[in-house]
């Protein structure tokens, strides 16, 4: 009735990711080809593409399309771009790493591709019906890759976990969403705040609503006490796939988390900021000092991001605009960390089927390769916050905003448990500078990755030198995404 | 007392439908609960048409009772299933059982009960010519066509997951390679070999046996 064809402008790069992912879906199985190398350049042509359209359609002012359930703003251009980016490095690191293990077939692609947009609908949702329907196609599409490697039977019991604990968290989510909506009579985010503003619908009805609502978000986080299947699902699937789920979707998860909680129950702030200071300190804690017991560096890095989240969420919860920026900043920041981190142990791994998953292979890693070990040791320091590198700034920013919103306590235990917490990111720097190797075996590395991880460590060296530039596009972004109302 | 047509078609229904309910869980052969099933969802479809919503009662017809139902039965008359066995803990769990119903009729009395619940407001009847099924896909294809059309995409990418995830192709599988057959000549397949003519009848006899065989 009301369809007008400017809805279209606004939601090109989707429709273009998902045309060219049908394109791929059926010229995969024509092309006669080795490697898969034709369908992975089309991929990443797609994701390029997608990234010139991002850039050709932004308009500097918010748009809202289809009847308000699409929203087309800054933060969502900028966090789609990084999204874009995310998965083709992540494509780009794994493409060897799959071909030995025979997983890198067509159809990878294509879920990687279906992943992304879910991804990007919930990145730019403004409707609760999108924003689950946007989740659901980046969690099935995930689900999948996990359960992909079917000799393998701790990838089998991983996605089993991941599947029933995300249909849980969905279900959680989804009453939650019904019971807001049965308080207020709206599903669209904006209206959603007027009608909670207008103190008409019924505030218990609301917070019971609330409450599911954050549960099902903790889950999908991964935060402490919803945090079971993530040391799991790191360790089971693949590392090519845990690469997937510990980069991009972040992204996509902080978006999900601001628009809801920011953008549809602002109003409600007082509540959900007080849920998220359990959540944020229970994951800070537990993840820390849980990672130190841990051999397994998969696992290990599992923990490492329930308290990476639980540090994402001390932004949000600070409740201001420079909290939200700060988040931003952390969720960009935490994905090119994790991207770097599970790069190293794919370009340690061989391909005869060695897996460089325990912390002992990263032994000596200093002799076998200094400029590895020196790229290694960036990231690390980075996801322990030493400056001068960019997670020592990201953690700066979160916990800045939470004290000037008056979270005095709460940073103290943040600051004291990130200092337990870089025992076990020195661990590793020490493994690899002061123990001898355990293997001599020759490190093979492709050009191509070689160059693609000395970027990715340098970059989080140099954004650590000279954070403002992305700084203020993650405050800009928020101050227009999500002052709104 | 007079009762409308309405109100009487609807007491059938709700009759029939408690009444086929309770067969479900009463029935000894599970494919007669499977059938009595079917006959609460049918009961169940008319209800919902009487109060104006026509494209529920057909999807739920042509959906649980077309697809579901069916694909059901074929599970229930597939697997082998011992009634004993599935008697066994009866007693002990029926205390549990009837915890649990009577919490949820209490449940329902008090939602159904509360002032909240009851607003004393009259559903609105539509002219006659008023379409649910139109409405809904006016709705479906206007204000919801984005929300639709990922829907769509999710069904594609289970699809592609259920494929992926099933599919094997197995190495010592036989197939036939219609090329090969196509492309192959006369001099792949048949050797002409020269042999000397066999006098001796018994011998000849035993060799054309060899052939044969």
């Amino acid at each position: 009735m009301n369809f007008v064809m400017s809805d279209l402008v606004p939601v090109l790069p989707e429709i273009f990711v998902l045309a060219m992912t049908c394109v791929i879906l059926i010229a995969d199985l024509l092309i006669r080809q080795s490697g898969r190398l034709a369908t992975y350049m089309l991929v990443q042509l797609t994701l390029l593409g997608c990234s010139l359209i991002l850039v050709g359609t932004h308009e500097n002012r918010v748009i809202y399309a289809f009847h308000n359930m699409f929203v087309d703003d800054l933060m969502s251009d900028v966090l789609k771009l990084l999204t874009c980016l995310a998965l083709s490095m992540m494509l780009a690191y794994s493409r060897l790493y799959l071909t030995a293990r025979g997983l890198f077939t067509g159809e990878f692609m294509v879920l990687v591709l279906f992943a992304m947009l879910g991804m990007m609908v919930m990145i730019s949702a403004n409707h609760f019906v999108t924003l689950y329907l946007g989740l659901e196609l980046l969690s099935l599409s995930l689900y999948t890759l996990v359960a992909m490697q079917r000799d393998s039977a701790t990838a089998i019991e991983a996605a089993m976990k991941y599947f029933v604990l995300g249909a849980l968290a969905s279900s959680l989510l989804l009453y939650g969403m019904s019971m807001l909506y049965g308080a207020t009579g709206t599903l669209e985010l904006g209206a959603l705040t007027q009608a909670i503003q207008s103190g008409a619908a019924d505030r218990n009805l609301q917070i019971f609503g609330l409450v599911f609502v954050v549960c099902g978000l903790a889950f999908k986080l991964g935060v402490v006490p919803f945090h079971m299947w993530v040391p799991d699902v790191y360790q089971g699937a693949p590392t090519a796939i845990t690469m997937l789920i510990g980069s991009a979707p972040k992204l996509a998860a902080f978006a999900f988390v601001t628009r809801i909680l920011v953008e549809g129950l602002q109003p409600l702030m007082p509540h959900w900021s007080a849920m998220l200071v359990i959540l944020a300190i229970a994951s800070i804690v537990l993840g820390n000092v849980t990672a130190i017991a841990q051999t397994n560096i998969k696992r290990m890095l599992a923990y490492s991001t329930i308290s990476h989240m639980g540090f994402l969420l001390l932004g949000i919860l600070s409740g201001s605009i420079e909290g939200y920026g700060a988040s931003m900043f952390y969720a960009v920041v935490y994905a090119l960390m994790s991207l770097g981190a599970f790069g190293m142990i794919m370009l340690l791994s061989r391909a005869d089927g060695f897996e460089a998953d325990t912390i002992n292979d990263f032994k000596g890693l200093s002799r076998r390769s200094p400029w590895f070990a020196f790229i290694m040791l960036l990231l690390m320091f980075s996801m322990a916050g030493v400056p001068p590198t960019v997670g020592f700034y990201a953690k700066f920013s979160v916990f800045s905003a939470a004290v000037n919103s008056g979270h005095i306590p709460l940073v103290a235990i943040a600051v004291l448990f990130s200092l337990i917490g870089a025992f076990f990111y020195l661990r590793i720097v020490k493994l690899m500078y002061f123990d001898a190797p355990e293997s001599h075996a020759a490190i093979s590395i492709q050009p191509d990755t070689g160059i693609l991880i000395s970027f990715n460590g340098l970059a989080v060296l140099l954004l650590g030198i000279l954070p403002g530039k992305l700084m203020a596009v993650c405050a800009v972004s928020a101050q227009q995404s999500l002052l709104l109302h | 007392m007079l009762m409308s047509f309405e109100t009487i078609v609807f007491y059938l229904f709700a009759a029939l439908s408690v009444f086929a309910a309770l067969r479900v869980i009463t029935a000894r052969n599970p494919v007669h609960a499977a059938l009595f099933l079917v006959l609460a969802f049918c009961s169940m479809a008319g209800i919902w048409m009487l109060l104006e919503a026509e494209f529920l009662a057909i999807t739920l017809v042509l959906v649980y009772v077309g697809a579901v139902m069916v694909l059901f039965l074929f599970v229930v008359m597939m697997l082998d299933i011992s009634l004993v066995q599935l008697r066994a803990g009866f007693w002990r769990l029926v205390l549990f059982g009837a915890a649990l119903a009577g919490l949820m009729a209490f449940e329902m009395i008090w939602v159904l009960g509360s002032s909240r619940t009851s607003t004393g407001r009259v559903a609105i009847k539509h002219a006659a010519d008023y379409s649910n099924t139109k409405e809904l896909g006016r709705l479906m294809y206007t204000d919801y066509v984005y929300p639709f059309e990922i829907a769509a995409v999710i069904l594609l990418v289970a699809m592609v997951a259920a494929i992926a995830l099933t599919f094997r192709r197995r190495k010592d599988a036989k197939s036939q390679g219609v090329p090969e057959q196509v492309a192959v000549r006369k001099a792949d397949r048949l050797r002409l070999v020269k042999m000397p003519p066999e006098n001796r009848a018994r011998q000849g006899l035993d060799s054309t046996e060899e052939v044969a065989r």
